[in-house]
């Protein structure tokens, strides 16, 4: 066999950070990551950005942080309610760590349609 | 009450062995691991450290009479055995706060492992661990950036980096050089990284290789719609050609640079790190030669010393080896140090070989760094390992994909947020990691070809240092 026939070629891709790279997650998968993120005591919070600045620092806040938030439902339903209302958006789901200031998880939940 | 100034050669432990000694807070604590010349008294040879690495001189001088030593001197105020060793000892020893310089990492080794290291009436000696005291701490500049910075600079959040180290490390011309840059981040890495042995060389000058390598940035970047950065290697011959290339990566719009911090030296890094904090640059510490004095159990200096001294100087992520994968370390010892690079307290803990309890106050965390000989299978036990707040390198482990770097690349990234994925929903991801990397291979035919190119690499050998238990 010709060595070039076993060679794949990579093609690039458009990724959103992380978890970028794998297919795109099942509700129950979805819910894991919530689940983690409420487990941590970290603040769920909810993004949103017109694909065209996905690379932005600041994407919109859908309401404010949920500080607090421990009922897996109430996340799942503000999810769903900003893909309603910006169904062109990516919408991404951040677990808020106040301790470090930083965002111990944050993944796009829904690509824009 | 004056003293008489009294000739000759006084026994050590007159002065500097004092068993009754509190340590204050503001002391600066240091453990030994002292093996003596025989016949020689332990308190004598521990007393003998305490006072060549602080005030002593093997002969009384009259001009010591000058001032008040007793306020000066470093005292050995406890000795203890080392579990399953009869013949070294841990010496403690103590010394005050005025006998270093405000903020130089460089003083303090100058003084604790400096000429005591070639006494004669010393076998071996090792320094094990040194308990800055906060007072010291803030003094320093630390990290330039720290975790929390670098994360929202790179735009990374919730996992480990991903990096690579460019090979072959030496020989490729600038422009062959920023291709294998642009495979790896096209393919899916966040970082890749110089050679440490790559600063410039006449096959390829620094300036060549940072446009190249800026160029292959920048098309990752706008390709793959994530944030890319390269370690550009600043370590050379002079500072001033240090600070030259630091510039230029600066002026390149570049985030992150690196440097040698043992080979380069204390005060270049602390120089350099103080550079990175006023011009928003990253830095990447490389630790070349730390083999040399950390890895024989008796003698030298223990890495999480020098990881200390580095995080008290400045850099961002710090190379800490990877436990699995080709270079020395073993697992407990490694948790032990990185600790020491991010937590802000860390608790005396002998299983880890933290001798001391250690305050790093406000001071930013620093990336721990695992790179060498690590694949694919490795990932499951890296992310147990190293945590979120860390780099995962892998340099034959991108490159030596079948398909090259850029299938490489997206390999380990698949393997990566698999491991992450299948973390926080709960699963034992070292337990089941077989199970985790070839449901995630499913959808990723470059890690199916990874995970068949590397399923019989194991680097099993014993660590040579090891911790002190029996």
């Amino acid at each position: 066999m010709p060595f070039m026939s076993t060679v794949g070629d990579y093609q690039t891709v458009a990724t959103l950070e992380t978890f970028g790279f794998l297919p795109p997650f099942s509700q129950d998968e979805i819910y894991d990551q919530i689940a983690y993120i409420i487990a941590q005591g970290w603040s769920p919070l909810v993004e949103h950005v017109h694909p065209s600045r996905s690379m932005a620092t600041y994407w919109s806040f859908w309401k404010l942080p949920f500080f607090g938030e421990k009922d897996l439902g109430v996340i799942v339903s503000e999810l769903e309610a900003c893909h309603r209302a910006y169904p062109d958006h990516h919408v991404r789901l951040v677990g808020y760590d106040a301790y470090t200031q930083s965002q111990g998880s944050c993944f796009v939940v829904f690509e824009a349609r | 009450m004056s003293k008489k100034f009294d000739a000759g050669v006084k026994e050590y432990r007159d002065t500097y062995w004092t068993p009754d000694y509190v340590p204050l807070d503001t002391d600066l604590l240091a453990c030994f691991k002292v093996t003596g010349q025989d016949g020689v008294p332990r308190e004598e040879v521990a007393a003998a450290v305490a006072a060549e690495s602080s005030t002593g001189t093997w002969s009384a001088v009259w001009s010591e009479l000058l001032t008040d030593l007793d306020f000066y001197k470093g005292r050995c105020y406890r000795i203890e055995d080392v579990p399953g060793d009869k013949e070294s000892f841990y010496a403690f020893v103590a010394y005050p706060l005025d006998l270093f310089e405000e903020g130089s990492v460089t003083n303090v080794l100058t003084s604790l492992v400096g000429n005591v290291f070639g006494f004669k009436a010393l076998r071996h000696l090792r320094l094990e661990d040194i308990r800055f005291p906060m007072a010291f701490i803030k003094t320093c500049p630390g990290p330039p950036n720290g975790i929390c910075v670098e994360r929202d600079r790179m735009n990374k959040y919730g996992r480990p980096l991903l990096g690579c180290t460019i090979k072959p490390k030496l020989g490729l011309s600038g422009k062959n050089y920023g291709r294998v840059v642009y495979e790896c981040l096209r393919g899916g890495l966040d970082f890749t990284k110089d050679d440490e042995n790559i600063n410039s060389q006449p096959f390829q000058r620094w300036q060549n290789r940072f446009e190249f390598v800026a160029e292959a940035v920048e098309s990752a970047q706008q390709e793959t719609g994530e944030k890319k950065g390269h370690y550009l290697n600043c370590t050379a011959a002079t500072p001033e050609e240090m600070y030259e290339r630091a510039e230029f990566a600066k002026e390149l719009g570049q985030p992150i640079i690196m440097h040698d911090y043992i080979t380069g030296g204390f005060t270049a890094n602390t120089g350099l790190s103080k550079w990175c904090r006023k011009n928003g640059m990253l830095l990447h510490i490389h630790r070349a030669m730390h083999a040399v004095i950390d890895r024989h159990p008796k003698h030298g200096i223990h890495f999480r010393v020098l990881a200390k001294c580095l995080r008290l100087s400045g850099g961002d992520q710090l190379h800490t080896g990877t436990v699995v994968g080709k270079l020395e370390g073993d697992r407990q010892t490694t948790l032990g140090f990185i600790d020491q690079l991010r937590e802000s307290f860390i608790p005396e803990d002998r299983s880890r070989g933290n001798f001391f309890d250690q305050d790093w106050g406000s001071m930013p965390g620093v990336f721990a760094v695992a790179s060498g000989g690590i694949h694919v299978w490795h990932m499951p036990a890296l992310v147990a390992i190293f945590g979120d707040d860390s780099v995962l390198q892998f340099g034959g482990g991108t490159h030596g994909h079948p398909w090259g770097s850029a299938a490489g690349a997206a390999a380990n990234r698949v393997a990566l947020e698999a491991c992450v994925k299948a973390r926080n929903a709960g699963r034992e991801i070292e337990k089941e990691s077989r199970d985790i990397l070839m449901e995630a291979a499913k959808h990723s035919p470059e890690l199916a070809i990874a995970l068949e190119t590397w399923k019989e690499i194991k680097f099993e050998f014993d660590t040579v240092d090891k911790l002190d238990v029996n």
